[in-house]
C-alpha cells in the first residue's frame, strides 16, 4: 500500500451552506470507503504513537487507521471499541484538534491526519453492515449502578458490562444519551446515532432505566442497599448559569439548555411538534463556546434572519471546536467578538428587543493564562434581538448532593474525586464527568467513566466491598 | 401491567378531572407540594402537575388536570387502562407543615387540588386548619366534602355568587383575619393572580406566606432553567429551590408575564387539537 503524501486532509464531503440552513439533517456527510482508504494512508504509523497520548480514553489510533488503510474496515472498529464505547459520536463531537489531531507527526508541516474523520468512518461502516454481533459477556455476579445514561455513564455501563458486570443506567428524562440527546443537535449528532449506541449497550445486558431522578425518586444510599456494589455518578451539570445583568427574565431570554433541550429533546423545530420555541428574526447567543455554536446554527436553521454570536474575547480565544466556528461562519453567523452584553432590553409587554453590549479590548493574560478581556468606556451600542440565549456554561445540579450524606463536594458544589479514579468521599461511590469538572467535553466525561469503571472493577476484585453480604 | 397504568380517571367537576397513575417508585416518595412530570404519548409535551394523592399501598400518584391547551386534551383522550408514556417523580421540594400550628390554606380553582392533600397533612399533625377554596361558578366546584372532612373552618367562594358566599378568597381571608384570627401562616396555591392578591393582603398584616408556583418547564430536574423566578431580587428555579415560595418575596408581576410566553402558540396548538377532535368526533 502507497503512503500518501499530501499536506492536507482529504475533505469532508458535507451538505452545502444555503441547503443546510434549511434543515436539521446532518452536516458533514462522511467519507466514502475510497476517501477513507485514501486519507488513511497519510498515518505514518508512528511507532512512538503521539496521537494516543491526545486521546483521554487512549485509542490505539494507528492500529485502526492502519486497518483502514488495509480495507479491514471490520476489524478498525474492534480496534477502535476495544476503548471507546461510542466511537460514531466522538468521530463527530471530539475537539480532535485540541486532543489526538494535535500530537499527529504530520501536523509539523501540512494538515494532521483526520483521526476523526477516520474515527466516524469505521463506527457507521461498521453500523451498517450487518456484522455479527459480539458475543455476550459472561456474568460476573457482580452489579452496578450508574446515575445518568450520557457519555460518561454510558461508557462506564459499557465497560463494566463487557467486563461482566450487571449494569443499570439510571436516567432522569425520558430519553437515554443525556447531552448527546438533548444538548447537541440532529445536525452535527443524529439522535439515530446515539439510539443505536445506546441499543449497542442494551445488547451487552446493560439495563437502563429512565424517567427516574437519582437524588428524588432514589437515593444514592438506596442504590447501595439494592445491592449494587458501586455506584457511579455521572449526572452531568446542573443548572444553568445567568449573567446577572438586567433583563434576563423578559420573555425570549433563553438559557442555551433550555433553548437546546426544546429544540433536541423535545424535537421544537418540528412543524408537528408540541413543545413551542420562540423562533425570532434577529437572535443574540452569548458566549463562545460549542454549545453556542450549537445554539446559533440552530437558531438560524429555526428561520433567524440574523444571528449573531456575542463574545467578549476575540477569534483566538474562542472555545469552540473549529470546525463548529467553521461551520457557523458558512451559515452565516455573525461572530460579534471583543463584545459583552450589559442589558437585555425589553419593551412594554415584556418581550426582548435588543442587547445593549459594550466593546471590548484585551488586557494582561489572566489566570487563566488567556488575555483578560476590559471594557472601553462609553463604548456601548444596542443590538436588535427578539430571543436572546445564554450559552455560558452551567453550575452544580443541588439534588444529589442535598441527599447523599457524606459526599464531599466543592465550593461550586461540584463532587470532590481523589484522581483519575473517580472515588469520592463515600465509599463504594465514585463519580465522573461534569458533575465532577464543570461543563466540559463529551470525550472527557468518556475518560471519566472509562476510569472509574476500572477503578470499580479493581475495588470489587479487590473484595474491599462487603461482597459476602451482597452476593 | 405495563409502566405508568392509569388505574382510575375520575371527573371532579366540569373541567377538573382525576387521574391515578400506578408508579410505584414516586408513589413511595411523594409528599404534599412536590409534582410529577409526565407524557401521554410518545411525542407529547412534558406536562408538570402538583401531586393530588397518593397510595403506597397500591402504589399509585394521583393527579389532577383541567383541559387548557392540547397538551392535557391528549392527556384527557387517555383513559383507565391505559398507560401514559412517562411518568417521572417526585420533583421540588415538599411543603414545609412541621410545627405549625394554626395555618389558613387557600386554594384557587384547579390549584385546590394541590392544597387539598396539605390541607390533610396539617390537619393529620394536628394543626388547626381552616380552608378556603374559590372558583368561578357553582359548576367548577369540586373537592368540597374532603377539605370540609380535613379542616376546622371551611370557606367556598365563587365569583358569581352561584354557590358559598360570593366574593374572592382574599374577601374571606380578610374577613378570617379581622375576626381576630391569628394564622401563623398562609399558604396559597391558585392562579398567579390570586397568589399575588393573597400575598399583597397578608403582608399588611405580616403573615408569612408561602405559595406553590408553577412557571414554564421542560425537565423539571434542575437543568434547563426555564422555571426561573425573581424571589427577593434572586434568580430562583421552581423545579430545586421550589415549588414553594415565600409569597412576599416573589416578583409576582415578572411571572405572570413569563408564564405567558407560549400563549399563541397553545391558542394555535388548542385550536388544531380541537379541529382534530371533532373530525374524529364526526
Amino acid at each position: 500500500m502507497e503512503r500518501n503524501l499530501s499536506l492536507n486532509k482529504v475533505p469532508m464531503p458535507s451538505q452545502d451552506p444555503r441547503e443546510r440552513i434549511g434543515n436539521f439533517q446532518e452536516v458533514a456527510l462522511g467519507y466514502t470507503r475510497e476517501m477513507a482508504m485514501q486519507e488513511a494512508a497519510r498515518c505514518l504509523s508512528c511507532r512512538n504513537k503521539p496521537c494516543v497520548e491526545g486521546c483521554p480514553v487512549r485509542i490505539d489510533i494507528p492500529g485502526f487507521i492502519s486497518r483502514i488503510a488495509q480495507g479491514n474496515m471490520e476489524e478498525a472498529y474492534l480496534i477502535l471499541n476495544r476503548d471507546s464505547a461510542l466511537p460514531a459520536v466522538c468521530g463527530r463531537v471530539c475537539p480532535q484538534e485540541s486532543q489526538c489531531e494535535q500530537k499527529c507527526v504530520r501536523a509539523v508541516k501540512g494538515e494532521a491526519v483526520a483521526i476523526g474523520r477516520l474515527e466516524r468512518y469505521a463506527a457507521d461502516w461498521y453500523r451498517q453492515s450487518a456484522c455479527k454481533l459480539p458475543p455476550r459477556p459472561q456474568p460476573n455476579g457482580h452489579k452496578v449502578a450508574v446515575v445518568g445514561a450520557g457519555p460518561g455513564g454510558l461508557t462506564a455501563a459499557g465497560e463494566l458490562a463487557r467486563m461482566g458486570y450487571a449494569v443499570t443506567v439510571f436516567e432522569a428524562l425520558h430519553l437515554p444519551g443525556g447531552v448527546l440527546t438533548y444538548g447537541i443537535p440532529e445536525f452535527r449528532l443524529p439522535k439515530s446515532i446515539v439510539m443505536e449506541e445506546v441499543e449497542a449497550l442494551k445488547r451487552l445486558g446493560v439495563e437502563i432505566m429512565l424517567n427516574t431522578v437519582i437524588g428524588k425518586t432514589l437515593t444514592v444510599d438506596e442504590l447501595l442497599e439494592m445491592r449494587f456494589e458501586a455506584v457511579f455518578i455521572a449526572s452531568g451539570a446542573g443548572l444553568p448559569r445567568f449573567m446577572g445583568i438586567p433583563g434576563e427574565s423578559l420573555k425570549g431570554v433563553y438559557s442555551a439548555n433550555e433553548y437546546l433541550t426544546r429544540i433536541n429533546l423535545m424535537q421544537a423545530y418540528r412543524e408537528d411538534a408540541k413543545t413551542p420555541i420562540m423562533r425570532g428574526n434577529h437572535v443574540a447567543v452569548v458566549g463562545g463556546g460549542n454549545v453556542a455554536m450549537d445554539a446559533a446554527r440552530c437558531a438560524r436553521r429555526l428561520g433567524a434572519q440574523e444571528v449573531s454570536i456575542v463574545y467578549r474575547r476575540s477569534m483566538n480565544e474562542l472555545p469552540a471546536r473549529q470546525e463548529e466556528v467553521h461551520h457557523a461562519q458558512e451559515e452565516g453567523i455573525i461572530f460579534r467578538v471583543l463584545t459583552n452584553p450589559v442589558r437585555v432590553l425589553g419593551d412594554d409587554k415584556g418581550w426582548v428587543r435588543g442587547l445593549e453590549c459594550v466593546r471590548m479590548t484585551l488586557g494582561e493574560p489572566d489566570a487563566s493564562g488567556r488575555r483578560r478581556p476590559v471594557e472601553q468606556p462609553g463604548s456601548n451600542y444596542e443590538l436588535s434581538a427578539d430571543v436572546v440565549v445564554i450559552a455560558i456554561g452551567t453550575s452544580s445540579n443541588p439534588l444529589i448532593r442535598l441527599t447523599t450524606p457524606g459526599l464531599e463536594t466543592d465550593r461550586w458544589g461540584g463532587i470532590v474525586v481523589n484522581g483519575p479514579d473517580g472515588l469520592t468521599s463515600r465509599e463504594r461511590v465514585y463519580a465522573g464527568g461534569d458533575v465532577v469538572t464543570g461543563s466540559a467535553t463529551v470525550i472527557l466525561a468518556m475518560g471519566a467513566g472509562k476510569d472509574a469503571a476500572r477503578a470499580i472493577d479493581r475495588m470489587i476484585r479487590a473484595g474491599q466491598a462487603p461482597d459476602e453480604t451482597m452476593m | 401491567m405495563s409502566l405508568y397504568t392509569i388505574i382510575t380517571k375520575t371527573p371532579l367537576s366540569c373541567n377538573a378531572c382525576r387521574m391515578e397513575i400506578l408508579s410505584p417508585l414516586v408513589a413511595k416518595k411523594a409528599l404534599p407540594g412536590q409534582f410529577i412530570i409526565l407524557r401521554a404519548r410518545e411525542h407529547s409535551e412534558r406536562i408538570p402537575l402538583t401531586v393530588h394523592d397518593v397510595n403506597t399501598q397500591l402504589g399509585t400518584v394521583s393527579v389532577v388536570y383541567q383541559v387548557v391547551g392540547a397538551g392535557t386534551r391528549e392527556l384527557d383522550s387517555l383513559e383507565a387502562g391505559d398507560s401514559l408514556h412517562d411518568f417521572v417523580g417526585p420533583l421540588g421540594m415538599p411543603t414545609e407543615t412541621e410545627g405549625l400550628q394554626k395555618v389558613c390554606v387557600v386554594g384557587g380553582g384547579v390549584g385546590c387540588a394541590i392544597a387539598y392533600p396539605i390541607t390533610r397533612r396539617l390537619h393529620e399533625q394536628g394543626c388547626r386548619v381552616h380552608a378556603i377554596i374559590g372558583f368561578r361558578s357553582r359548576e367548577l366546584v369540586f373537592l368540597e366534602e374532603e377539605f370540609s372532612r380535613a379542616s376546622d373552618l371551611l370557606k367556598v367562594m365563587t365569583d358569581d355568587g352561584s354557590y358559598g358566599e360570593k366574593g374572592l378568597v382574599t374577601d374571606a381571608l380578610r374577613a378570617l383575619i379581622e375576626a381576630g384570627h391569628r394564622y401563623d401562616r398562609v399558604i396559597a396555591i391558585g392562579p398567579l393572580v390570586m397568589m399575588k392578591f393573597v400575598s399583597l393582603l397578608t403582608k399588611e398584616y405580616g403573615i408569612k406566606t408561602v405559595v406553590s408556583m408553577n412557571p414554564v418547564m421542560v425537565d423539571g430536574t434542575g437543568m434547563c432553567g426555564g422555571c426561573r423566578l425573581t424571589v427577593g431580587g434572586q434568580t430562583k428555579f421552581a423545579c430545586v429551590d421550589g415549588p414553594d415560595f415565600d409569597g412576599h418575596q416573589v416578583d409576582f408581576d415578572e411571572a405572570i408575564s413569563r408564564n405567558r410566553i407560549y400563549e399563541d402558540f397553545e391558542k394555535r396548538e388548542h385550536e388544531k387539537s380541537c379541529r382534530l377532535f371533532r373530525q374524529e368526533v364526526r
